[in-house]
């Protein structure tokens, strides 16, 4: 195999063996056929040699930057920051050297260049309240830079929660108004990679997957990737079997916990959550929360900053109950309120009495 | 809504209570009841499922006295109890009903049936729905003074029989003796004996006993169709008689419905404990036996079974006293199957034997006494309620099976000892 | 609403909702029920051991002599199904959390492999039972619409439970909280149904204990 890539990553140090490696990797995990993993490091391999590269476009909205923090941080270097030679980032804010003027007119030249071809990162929600003033890039709302950008993509990845769900700024009472892509682009394949942030391999998997394709890997009902987000945490959960046994943490510090047992009843959302997380870990493979002692947040889901509280286990009412000493009140008074009722008409029933005679028997 | 069916349900107003509420708040629709009734069993006819023999009732309850049922009649959701209705439900309340009580013994949920029956039966006399036969005996008693409208001049005729038969002395109107004994008609007119019986007994136990003129008769036929009322009347004729007579005990005769008449039933219609106690005869027969009073000579040695009546055994709560007296005085007694608290009726308890139209489906029931007695082929069937003996020997006689049903009492006294023997 | 908002509200409003109902309807029903009083029993009474109120309580969970053999599926299937629910609703960890949430008490679970064994037990008593309740003539014909409808009411949470669980049908948080939807719903109709006998039948079995206790007889 021969390549700019190949060669750019044996600068790097990284072997032709390690790639194939990677890719194979990738491929698996996504589950697609053995096959895959060559096709996707042959396409990797050969895309800078070809006459442009695909453009992706990168556009932050409401977001904190976190997602795109996680991408670049958690491999240094590693293969899939590299995936990245494979395509032209045209745009993306916090990585670009450019600013001000000069990004815009990257951006829009970008767009311009590969219209219908380029595929549009988006991060962070769009804010529709005062008319989406919340946010706005070069005098422009989020909405507005979104509906355009959106034109001419050949799809979207909607990236983080924020982007693909709302995330946070959407959560309880949603002050901005905020909304996720999908909530507003309607005619475009779009592909949620949720999470707060989501795992960098399940990004740069479907951007191979892309690259290799030219198609969106399978979605599940909620937009992802089926591949990454098939199976909830608590099932693929290392902890799981102390779950069945029914032993668990009841506080952070307690022997159940350093005896890592499961963290249900400390609020972990892992049950209603779809993510990969328990089997490709954070930071090449390291750790993740649950193997970190916390329970998993569900940060991967739709609105899960208003799903309980993070330290409520799943089967604790999400709220106080708010209603229920009233009710009881309200149920004491009527029971009384019947109670005098049925007292009166008995003892009416007993003073209307009429001794039964023989003729009564007769009717 | 006609005046009786109005009157009708004011009574049942006044008579449901909290143990109905709560039975019919229990109810799971098991039917379990019905695997505990005869008429079911035998018949296996649903509709004589105990519980549901009780439908009316409960909707009354729930009309009256729920919140739900008032709305549930309101909006039409609930039907009002019809005059019709509650005729076709007389044959379930009393035709197919005896107040044996096996369904309340079976309820897992804990439902007395029985109990709330014997409350249904005070609306449906009072609403002019109980059965002609009830009603003539009802009838009687109250104005004649017995079901078999038996008088005093026959009870009379009797005593002098037994006296110049036995040489015991039968005492009237005696006050301040220690027993009053009560009769019930059938004993008069059909088992005389029973009456010899005694006065060997109390000779020998050395006891001062009495009838008393203005309160010979037992039975209640009040008590049998349900009307308190009318029950009152029948047993202020024992209360007055008894305090007339200051005695200690009245002796409640071999007549089951006669015994809850009048030792459970009897204080809570006048509205006032009694001055008096209250014994069914067999058990003042156990406490003899205790306390040595009762001494006997011989044994039967036929093989013998003995038929527990229901409100003796399962709703009196006498089972250990009469098969003590049956081993005193028979060599070869036998247990039928399901004997004691849970033995199954005769088939014409609470009044049933008194309905005419009802006669084909006790023999019907019959079936079920039928059944216990092939298990155990006795030679002769022991019983200490003169209406099962009747019911019994009707039944035995239907179904051509020979055997001669005999009273517990009688049998006991013809072991005494002759007086100077 | 997507299925976590759906699962949230569940866990939330709904369950405030449900168990408002529910204590409103058992404080009410409660006091119509026993409110109405009875008469006080002037028979001299008659005393004999084991014949009382708190007796039968504990006497009729036991099938009385020959009656086993008369019903069994009733009796089998009755106690099959009840203690298997019992098991369940009682004895699997995260509902305990919920009542030592609601209540503060708390008590060991049991293993989930052995709480999924029970569920398919005792959801196979219930479909028994339901089957002696089409194919008897007397539970039949004494069937009313409230009694196919509490069947169904008391199944659905065992069902959901139990598929939940076991990832089938459809994905997990929309199943738990259909789950959890099922069971504010049996609350709800608990007090004003059949099922309300959960709490009556303790006052059923004193009442007659104690009537027929008063007359020596132990029921």
């Amino acid at each position: 195999m021969q390549g700019p890539l190949i060669d750019t990553l044996a600068r790097q140090g990284v072997t032709r063996r390690a790639f194939m490696k990677y890719c194979a990797t990738l491929a698996s995990m996504m589950a697609l056929p053995p096959a895959a993993g060559r096709a996707m490091a042959e396409a990797m391999a050969a895309a800078p040699a070809a006459a442009k590269r695909p453009s992706v476009i990168w556009l932050p909205f409401q977001e904190c930057t976190g997602c795109t923090e996680s991408i670049t941080r958690s491999h240094s270097p590693s293969l899939e920051g590299l995936i990245f030679d494979a395509i032209s980032l045209d745009y993306q804010e916090t990585l670009m050297a450019a600013a001000g003027h000069q990004a815009e007119e990257a951006l829009h030249a970008a767009m311009k260049a590969n219209e219908g071809k380029y595929l549009l990162i988006v991060d962070g929600s769009i804010p529709l309240g005062l008319d989406g003033a919340y946010s706005c890039i070069a005098g422009k709302s989020n909405l507005e830079a979104l509906k355009e950008a959106a034109k001419g993509a050949a799809a979207i990845v909607a990236m983080g929660s924020c982007a693909a769900y709302g995330g946070i700024p959407k959560a309880n009472p949603n002050p901005t108004g905020a909304v996720s892509v999908s909530d507003i682009i309607k005619d475009k394949p779009i592909i949620n990679i949720p999470g707060c942030p989501p795992i960098p391999v399940v990004m740069t998997g479907v951007l191979a997957h892309f690259l290799t394709f030219g198609s969106l890997p399978e979605l599940d009902g909620k937009g992802r990737p089926k591949a990454f987000y098939g199976e909830t945490i608590h099932d693929r959960c290392y902890r799981r079997p102390f779950y069945d046994q029914g032993k668990f943490a009841k506080t952070f510090d307690d022997e159940g916990a350093r005896n890592g047992w499961c963290l249900f009843e400390l609020g972990c959302k892992g049950p209603v959550t779809y993510n990969a997380c328990a089997t490709v870990k954070w930071n090449g493979g390291t750790s993740w929360p649950v193997e970190s002692g916390h329970g998993c947040l569900g940060c991967s889901e739709p609105d899960f900053w208003d799903a309980g509280g993070f330290y409520k286990a799943l089967s604790m009412p999400a709220d106080p109950l708010k209603m229920v000493a009233n009710a009881a009140v309200v149920g004491a008074a009527a029971g009384v309120a019947i109670s005098f009722a049925n007292r009166g008409k008995k003892s009416a029933a007993k003073s209307a009495h009429e001794t039964t005679t023989l003729a009564d028997l007769e009717k | 809504m006609s005046a009786s069916l109005e009157k009708g349900i004011r009574v049942l107003k006044e008579v449901i209570d909290a143990p109905m509420a709560s039975y019919f708040s229990s109810c799971v629709h098991c039917g379990l009841c019905a695997e505990a009734c005869l008429f079911y069993t035998e018949t296996g006819d649903p509709k004589y499922t105990p519980i549901h023999k009780l439908e009316p009732l409960r909707r009354i309850y729930e009309q009256e006295y729920t919140l739900l049922g008032r709305l549930g009649k309101m909006v039409g959701l609930s039907k009002p109890v019809t005059d019709d209705e509650l005729e076709e439900w007389k044959e379930l309340v009393y035709n197919s009903c005896t107040l044996c009580g096996r369904c309340s013994a079976v309820c897992p949920v804990g439902n007395d049936i029985v109990y709330m029956v014997t409350k249904f039966r005070e609306g449906m006399s009072a609403s002019g729905h109980a059965p002609e036969g009830i009603i003539g005996a009802v009838n009687r008693t109250i104005t004649i003074g017995s079901p078999m409208g038996v008088k005093l001049p026959a009870v009379k005729a009797q005593m002098k029989h037994v006296e110049e038969d036995y040489g015991l002395p039968i005492p009237l109107d005696v006050e301040g003796a220690e027993y009053m004994v009560m009769l019930s008609s059938m004993e008069i007119i059909n088992f005389p004996e029973y009456l010899a019986a005694i006065a060997k007994i109390m000779d020998q136990a050395g006891k001062t006993w009495t009838l008393c003129s203005t309160a010979f008769e037992a039975t209640n036929a009040g008590y049998q169709i349900g009307n308190s009322d009318l029950a009152k009347v029948l047993v202020m004729r024992i209360v007055d008689g008894a305090e007339k007579l200051k005695v200690k005990t009245v002796i409640s005769p071999e007549c089951g419905h006669a015994y809850s008449a009048l030792r459970w039933n009897g204080p809570n219609v006048v509205g006032r404990p009694f001055t008096f106690k209250v014994q069914h005869i067999i058990e003042v027969l156990g406490e003899f036996q205790e306390l040595g009073l009762l001494k006997t000579e011989g044994f039967e040695t036929d093989k013998l079974t003995f038929h527990d009546p229901c409100q003796l055994a399962r709703r009196g709560g006498v089972i250990k006293q009469q098969r003590n007296l049956m081993n005193m005085v028979a060599k070869n007694f036998v247990e039928m199957p399901d004997a004691g608290y849970m033995n199954w009726c005769c088939g014409g308890g609470g009044g049933a034997s008194a309905i005419e139209e009802g006669e084909e489906l006790r023999m019907e029931a019959f079936k079920k006494k039928k059944a216990q007695l092939d298990a155990v082929k006795p030679d002769r069937l022991v019983t200490a309620c003169a209406n099962c003996r009747i019911v019994l020997e009707e039944g035995l006689e239907h179904y051509q099976m020979d055997i001669p049903v005999v009273g517990l009492t009688e049998m006991i006294a013809e072991h005494i000892p002759k007086k100077g023997a | 609403m997507n299925d976590m908002q759906f699962l949230t509200w569940v866990r939330g409003t709904g369950l405030d909702i449900a168990v408002s109902i529910f204590l409103l309807g058992v404080i009410w029903r409660l006091f119509e029920i026993y409110s109405i009083g009875r008469k006080q029993d002037l028979a001299a009474p008659r005393s004999t051991p084991g014949a009382s109120g708190l007796h039968t309580i504990f006497r009729r969970s036991v099938p009385p002599e020959g009656m086993m053999k008369r019903s069994p599926v009733s009796y089998i299937g009755g106690y099959v199904f009840h203690i298997g629910l019992a098991i369940v609703v009682f004895l699997f960890a995260p509902h305990i959390l919920l009542i030592s949430n609601l209540t503060g008490l708390s008590w060991p679970g049991l293993p989930s492999q052995f709480i999924d064994l029970i569920t398919v037990v005792t959801m196979a008593a219930m479909v028994l039972v339901l089957f002696d309740r089409i194919n008897k003539p007397v539970k039949r014909f004494l069937s009313t619409f409230g009694d196919w409808f509490t069947w169904t009411l008391t199944f659905l949470p065992l069902l959901t439970g139990w598929l939940s669980v076991q990832h089938l049908l459809l994905p997990y948080t929309t199943m738990l909280a259909l789950h959890i939807l099922s069971v504010e719903l049996l609350l709800v109709f608990l007090p004003f149904t059949k099922l309300f006998h959960a709490f009556t039948v303790f006052g059923s079995r004193w009442y007659i204990g104690k009537i027929n206790g008063h007359k020596g007889v132990a029921v």
